[in-house]
């Protein structure tokens, strides 16, 4: 058997296609894979090793950032099973659920001119995190049953609230830069 | 050649070759060389016996280039024909010359905008001219130093360094005559000086104020391999900026009768930095400025009041080290050890503020002026294939996001910053006119949204596309960044696997037929000795190529490849044997060329084979060590 680029993520890392991976031997296997066929091992290498060093090495990395993310993983489990996010189709959601992200989405706002921003600023990253938490929990469950279409909503969910949690960190970036 | 490194043991290349490969730090104020000796890097001296040469450059009018201290000892009698800190041109547009101190100091001729050029006695100069001409001078120095021709060279470059920054030092390199193995960031090269790759799990923080410019990064260490979580920075604060606010406050306390003249301002920078300098180990410094009735004013400045005049500048500094830790998604205090760099950390206020900033003293035991060119020198080393056996792999991320210009001026994210390099990724692009035959790409870098407040890379233009109804063809472009942090891009037609054609133009940089022209216009000034030499290292080259790749079929080539595959090796083979012996230097290339081409397949199939093989072996190899544990 060879080193196959064309595999899936999962094949390249030889685990099974499942949510829940143990991270530790991702970690390890991503950095035995990498001493093996990183760029510097073929300095003094031809042209043709290089080139193919250079592949190698950022298929490897794309896999890697890909399985280590949860909600990537998640996402790229979808697209193994043929099913495809962010269809143009997509604008149906969970009314409940809409409205919980726009009172959310109302604490951000507010967040900025509140006495302490910071500390409302993590109260929200706080309470998006225990979010994301249930959706990934839920995902987990969702995907061992092989009921997909619910993984997909969770999925569709869980894309909301990692974009409201990076809005958050932003907007606590952006008070950093006025502080000077 | 690493084909052979991956056989088996007792079929490796005669061990004790030691190959000579250089680290150099090329800096805004200061380049220096380094190389291992002995088992430990060090900084190489010159015939002067200088450790470090200031970056200046000086053109005369009979043509004669001065390098290093003595072209700094023109800068005063004459500025104009002086160049100094050229890197901070690398990779800029005329456009970009108002936002540097530069304009007002130069004499630019800014006809062609892509790239400016300094306007010397000598002719239009570019700042990649003037770096080339300091690495040449190192080059030399490490020749004559270590008795020897160097295979190669690790260059280092800020972090936060752009892809036009990039792309314009390995351009230098390449003018200078270096083959760069590697260009490093800086700060990375510092952990590596300091031995921090052998610690076992740790988070490390480098804080890098050089002479113009700061860059801040993250860095994880776990049993030698190194991994970059982030970093960030600023391209324009440096000491340089401490010496002109103070320059600006001297020239304010002695008033109006300072001349403007070039020359006076520079001594003026001059007396600055010396106070600056005095100031690292004495609380009050008194200085005088020649006035331009011919009198001196005498006056004192105390450490508090210098504090207060670069506090503003050292402020933006902590803003970069708040954001590297946002990004690398952790807290201050996860920060095991903080690295200084950079002789502008010589500062008092620096030394101090950061130690509070990180709650942690911070670690000066090297010489902040040498622990880059040490470091790099270490990883050349490694690089040029002297240190088989060395566990040390440095993972490096992309410090600026590289996105697309998409409809309204909207800048479209295609790989983000701190993303792990190598990588590549694919963009799927349609024709939006029936019968459209070619597609425009604006590549930009930056995390703004807007385009314009990114940085311009390149333009492409996809030609050759098959005239199809719109919408109907579907061409995916990949962007492919390298491990030195430089991008390529390339483009196929999904249906037919047709690749389109690229062409770049670089917004700020050279183009490669322009490179080309610098490199023969040296050619031509080339002695017949060096053309021999080149000639004879081509030979050299031809020599390696064959004895891998036959000993390589020898080993498993009936394994790996068909007879119709194996005969059009073997005819590369004969006839870069012919080539070889021939007098061609451009022949034997070609043909080097032709068989590697030829066996591109081959090298792929035997990669994969053996990357399997080498990955059981560690698998077992961690299992029995788990077991030992």
């Amino acid at each position: 058997m060879q080193l196959d680029l064309s595999n899936n993520h999962f094949e390249l890392f030889e685990t099974d296609v499942v949510f829940d991976i143990d991270v530790n031997k991702l970690d390890t296997h991503y950095q035995q894979l990498q001493r093996v066929l990183h760029p510097d091992k073929f300095a003094q290498g031809s042209d043709a090793e290089r080139r193919w060093s250079v592949q190698a090495a950022s298929r490897v990395n794309d896999a890697y950032q890909t399985l280590k993310n949860p909600l990537k993983r998640a996402s790229y489990i979808l697209e193994l099973q043929g099913l495809m996010l962010n269809e143009e189709t997509d604008t149906q959601m969970d009314p409940m659920f809409l409205m919980e992200q726009m009172e959310l989405r109302e604490a951000l706002d507010d967040a900025e001119s509140a006495s302490d921003p910071y500390a409302a600023i993590d109260k929200l990253i706080a309470q998006l995190g225990s979010q994301i938490d249930e959706h990934s929990m839920a995902y987990s469950n969702s995907a061992k049953t092989a009921d997909w279409p619910e993984a997909r909503k969770l999925v569709r969910q869980w894309q909301f609230l990692e974009k409201l949690k990076q809005e958050a960190r932003q907007l606590e970036a952006r008070l950093d830069d006025a502080e000077g | 050649m690493a084909l052979l490194q991956i056989a088996e043991p007792g079929q490796s290349q005669a061990p004790h070759q030691r190959r000579l490969a250089v680290g150099i730090d090329l800096g805004t104020t200061n380049s220096l060389v380094a190389s291992v000796l002995s088992g430990s890097a060090k900084v190489l001296l010159n015939e002067r016996s200088e450790s470090s040469i200031p970056s200046v450059v000086h053109y005369g009018d009979d043509g004669a280039v001065l390098v290093g201290s003595q072209a700094e000892a023109k800068a005063v009698a004459d500025p104009y024909n002086t160049i100094a800190s050229a890197k901070r041109l690398m990779g800029k547009g005329a456009d970009d010359l108002a936002s540097t101190l530069f304009a007002d100091r130069y004499v630019f001729d800014t006809e062609k905008a892509s790239i400016p050029a300094f306007k010397t006695q000598a002719g239009n100069k570019t700042a990649v001219d003037v770096s080339a001409a300091i690495l040449g001078t190192l080059k030399d120095t490490a020749e004559k130093s270590l008795g020897g021709e160097l295979v190669g060279a690790v260059i280092t470059v800020p972090a936060y360094f752009d892809d036009a920054q990039r792309q314009a030092t390995k351009d230098a390199a390449t003018v200078s005559g270096l083959h760069v193995l590697r260009l490093l960031n800086e700060p990375t090269a510092a952990a590596l000086a300091y031995g921090l790759d052998k610690q076992q799990d740790a988070c490390v923080a480098i804080y890098d104020l050089g002479g113009g410019t700061f860059d801040i990064s993250i860095l994880k260490m776990q049993r030698g391999l190194f991994e970059v979580m982030a970093t960030a920075g600023d391209t324009a604060l440096g000491g340089d900026d401490f010496d002109h606010t103070l320059s600006h406050w001297l020239l304010e306390q002695a008033g109006s009768t300072v001349s403007k003249d070039a020359s006076a301002q520079r001594n003026l920078l001059s007396i600055a930095r010396g106070i600056k300098e005095q100031l690292s180990d004495h609380e009050v410094c008194e200085y005088s400025i020649p006035l331009e009735n011919g009198k001196t004013y005498q006056g004192k400045v105390s450490r508090d009041q210098f504090n207060a005049l670069i506090e503003p500048l050292f402020k933006r500094s902590l803003k970069a080290c708040r954001q590297a830790l946002r990004d690398a998604n952790i807290e201050k205090s996860a920060v095991d050890a903080i690295v200084m760099v950079g002789g502008s950390t010589r500062v008092p206020l620096v030394r101090e503020q950061v130690g509070e900033f990180f709650g942690k003293s911070v670690l000066t035991d090297i010489n902040p002026d040498e622990v880059v060119a040490v470091g790099a020198a270490l990883q050349a080393d490694i690089l040029a294939g002297n240190k088989p056996d060395s566990e040390l792999l440095l993972l490096d991320v992309i410090p600026l996001s590289l996105g697309l210009e998409t409809m309204g001026g909207l800048a479209e994210k295609v790989i983000p910053r701190n993303t792990t390099i190598p990588i590549a990724r694919a963009q799927e692009f349609t024709t939006y006119k029936d019968g459209q035959t070619a597609l425009a790409l604006h590549v930009v870098q930056g995390e703004r949204e807007l385009v314009s407040d990114c940085r311009s890379l390149a333009r492409f233009e996809l030609r050759d596309i098959p005239p199809r109804v719109a919408g109907a063809v579907r061409i995916q472009v990949i962007f492919q960044v390298d491990a030195d942090g430089l991008l390529t891009v390339s483009a196929i037609e999904k249906e037919s696997g047709v690749v389109a054609s690229v062409d770049v133009k670089p917004s700020y940089g050279l183009s490669d037929v322009e490179i080309e022209q610098m490199l023969s216009a040296s050619m031509e000034h080339a002695s017949d000795d060096m053309k021999m030499r080149a000639l004879q290292e081509q030979k050299v080259e031809a020599d390696r190529v064959m004895e891998a790749l036959n000993s390589a079929l020898q080993a498993d080539g009936d394994e790996h490849l068909d007879n119709t595959e194996r005969s059009t090796i073997d005819q590369g083979l004969s006839a870069l044997k012919i080539a070889r012996d021939g007098d061609s230097t451009e022949s034997i290339k070609s043909a080097i060329a032709v068989v590697e081409k030829a066996s591109d397949t081959y090298v792929e199939r035997r990669m994969n084979a053996s990357v399997r093989k080498m990955m059981a072996g560690k698998q077992l190899a961690d299992v029995e060590a788990e077991t030992k544990n």
